[in-house]
């Protein structure tokens, strides 16, 4: 039976979590392995580490993080930000990543993915799609939604389908932040053209917003960060939300410490 | 317990597997070499990708034969995912490439009715006239992670299956052999206490059924 996932997203600069709208006004949110933990024991699914500085002094710390986080929560972890390269990949999977997310990359190289998918196997590629509506659809945008490709959405996932993504990481640049809730017509647009699963992203506020992702919008998984960070909403309660919503989900595997 | 071995064969992300061992405070060696696979008390083979790539990388590296034997000598034998798949003689996936063929039958695509690959957490529901105590101490119908397009076909060995567009062979075992289509070392605390089993059972300390 289908069960959706529940994956805490942690934004990690220098070695720490943060958040921030639109990557602007940066506030510390704790150390990313004791959040890892705590995600994990609340009954997260997968757990996704995005480094947003990506700069090579940085890739050494996340390297470091990615191995404490490892050695101490055995759930799929995702590494992201900056991966240019089948070495990039490589490094962070060594360090215990089971699969690893391309961005900006895989628009201005293509076969990135392919080489990705050839090297590690598909389930090891997940493509994060940023998207901006436009008129008459949606356009692939890179560089945290600053840079606009003029890719069209639909294609843009048709093709990374074909060349081995085995995920899609898709994140309404329009509703991150607002916590107005997802995207849900470009959520069934994503569902509807791929066959791999789709996570989604941007936008949640609410708990119910996370059952509409899945119900209204299809998607296999759903992430979020801001609502569990802050410490607003626990992923226990987000999954007893979708459970009482009548969604398949996994319950913490821990007994409930508080 | 000091001499488990955990088969690099350039497949996947095997520190994954390790770790996970290291954690429930045994320890593993990660090698491809066969004098040390052969002489192991207890082998894991974990595999990611496609079945005909891991057919040839063992067969590459040598090991098909080592890993044979180490079967019909009844050496405690823990294959996962693709390292499960390639203990049945064949795969759709790969027309051509011979498993190792101790399980019969061949590995299938999941039923097309249901999104593919399956990459997500199932329950796990016992079966078949097989027993097994590789679920011992969790509790009822306990929820693991599964990263696949194909499985193999729900036979005899069959002790364990997930509902995903029908039955699907999740878990097996024949004597000291175990195969996990999930990922134990993905599968929180319930994966690393089904480790810690398949050890215990290696051991001697924990009977097979």
């Amino acid at each position: 039976m289908r069960a959706p996932r529940v994956i805490p997203c942690l934004d990690v600069h220098d070695g720490r979590v943060v958040k921030g709208i639109n990557f602007l006004d940066l506030i510390d949110a704790g150390d990313p392995v004791e959040l890892a933990r705590r995600y994990d024991h609340e009954g997260a699914d997968e757990l996704v580490f995005l480094d947003i500085t990506a700069t090579s002094d940085n890739r050494a710390t996340m390297i470091k993080v990615v191995e404490m986080t490892a050695e101490t929560v055995f759930i799929p972890l995702t590494v992201g930000g900056g991966v240019r390269s089948v070495e990039d990949a490589r490094q962070l999977l060594r360090a215990g990543a089971d699969k690893v997310s391309v961005n900006s990359a895989a628009v201005s190289d293509q076969f990135l993915v392919q080489r990705l998918a050839d090297e590690f196997g598909r389930q090891c590629v997940v493509v994060a799609v940023d998207a901006k509506s436009r008129e008459g659809g949606y356009e692939v945008v890179t560089h945290g939604g600053r840079q606009r490709t003029g890719i069209d959405l639909k294609q843009w996932l048709q093709r990374v389908d074909h060349l081995g993504a085995g995920e899609i990481l898709l994140t309404s640049m329009d509703r991150d932040g607002t916590r107005s809730g997802y995207d849900l017509e470009l959520l069934q647009l994503a569902t509807t053209t791929v066959s791999v699963p789709v996570i989604a992203s941007g936008g949640v506020g609410t708990l119910s917003d996370l059952v509409d992702g899945v119900r209204l919008g299809g998607a296999d998984a759903v992430l979020a960060a801001s609502i569990f960070h802050s410490g607003e909403f626990r992923i226990d309660e987000a999954k007893e939300a979708m459970s009482d919503a009548g969604l398949n989900v996994r319950p913490s595997p821990y007994p409930r410490t508080r | 317990m000091s001499d488990l071995v955990v088969v690099d064969y350039g497949i996947g992300n095997l520190r994954s597997a390790q770790k996970a061992f290291e954690a429930i405070g045994v320890s593993a060696t990660l090698t491809s070499d066969r004098t040390t696979i052969g002489n192991a008390s207890a082998v894991v083979l974990p595999g990611v990708g496609a079945y005909g790539r891991c057919v040839e990388a063992l067969a590459s590296e040598g090991l098909t034969e080592t890993l044979r034997e180490c079967l019909s000598l009844g050496t405690p034998f823990l294959g996962i995912c693709v390292g499960f798949q390639l203990l049945y003689e064949a795969s759709e996936e790969s027309p051509g490439a011979l498993g190792l063929g101790v399980f019969e039958g061949t590995v299938r695509r999941l039923s097309s009715s249901v999104k593919v690959p399956q990459m997500q957490w199932n329950r796990l529901h016992t079966e078949g006239p097989l027993a097994t105590n590789l679920l011992a101490g969790l509790e009822e119908d306990p929820w693991v992670y599964f990263v696949h397009s194909f499985a193999p076909p729900v036979g005899e060995e069959t002790v364990a299956t997930c509902d995903y567009g029908g039955k699907v062979a999740a878990l097996a075992r024949r004597g000291t052999t175990v195969g996990a289509q999930f990922h134990p070392e993905k599968s929180g605390p319930v994966g690393l206490k089904i480790l810690e089993n398949f050890v215990a059972q290696a051991k001697g300390d924990l009977p097979w059924n």
